[in-house]
């Protein structure tokens, strides 16, 4: 699934990255437990989180996945958004809450993986 | 590479939003000096998790990383409180963090194990009220 089709599903602002929404991510995964994200993602290309801080973009950064989707309207902040553009992140913000975000990429084909536990 | 690489970094306890800085400086780093990636990730990810522990437990410390051939080890040094029970520590789910740390994405008991997860070897020398040194090895 391409970003755009994600920014379209979701009805996401995208707040960097706009130069990555042609890129095709595969796999997706949503926590807002950064621990858990470390501890047993494994290839995924998306994050979605209600978490809304640096180490957001600093876990997805460690686990080289592509693009962060802020949900439940949450706002990151300038220095948020300035760590995303540095660390090659696209960043995507919806209103939807975290249930309805996952539900509707998964079953328009962005799916997880096994999970490495 | 013969002779090992070596970075070395003062990891700041004041402030847990700039916990990490030094992990992701690593992972660029090794990036540059071509260590394979699931090698840079399981380093990154190991370092960024006790990086996180200092800053919430130890008020910062000592971060080192020395590249060898076919072996990164990373070293985190503090002067913290120290832990009581490392094997308690190493318990999944088992944490000493407060609870606002929870609301900031950790804290959550997974830390520790996260980090022996990504590494070949991890050794934890600790004294109570002195101090902790995490020793942690990666193999490729």
């Amino acid at each position: 699934m391409k970003i755009s089709k994600i920014k379209e599903l979701l009805e996401a602002e995208v707040l960097c990255g706009e130069d990555m929404l042609e890129e095709d991510v595969h796999s997706a995964c949503g926590s807002d437990m950064m621990s858990d994200v470390l501890a047993f993602v494994k290839d995924q290309a998306v994050l979605l989180t209600g978490l809304c801080n640096l180490q957001v973009v600093r876990t997805a950064n460690m686990m080289d996945m592509r693009c962060v989707v802020f949900v439940r309207a949450k706002k990151p902040t300038d220095d948020i958004i300035e760590l995303a553009k540095d660390s090659g992140i696209a960043v995507l913000a919806t209103d939807k809450p975290m249930y309805a975000s996952c539900g509707i990429l998964f079953t328009n084909g962005l799916r997880s993986e096994a999970v490495n536990a | 590479m013969s002779e090992p690489i070596k970075f070395h970094f003062d990891v700041d306890g004041d402030n847990f939003s700039s916990a990490g800085e030094a992990s992701v400086q690593v992972k660029r780093m090794l990036r540059q000096i071509g260590i394979p990636a699931d090698v840079i990730r399981r380093v990154s990810v190991a370092m960024y998790e006790g990086e996180i522990n200092m800053v919430i437990h130890a008020d910062g410390g000592n971060a080192d990383v020395v590249v060898e051939p076919g072996k990164i080890v990373i070293i985190l040094a503090d002067r913290g409180p120290g832990i009581a029970d490392i094997e308690l520590a190493m318990t999944e789910g088992y944490s000493t963090a407060p609870e606002n740390v929870r609301s900031l994405g950790f804290g959550a008991g997974m830390g520790l194990p996260n980090m022996k997860r990504y590494t070949d070897d991890m050794k934890i020398e600790s004294v109570v009220g002195q101090g902790t040194t995490v020793t942690m090895t990666v193999l490729f």
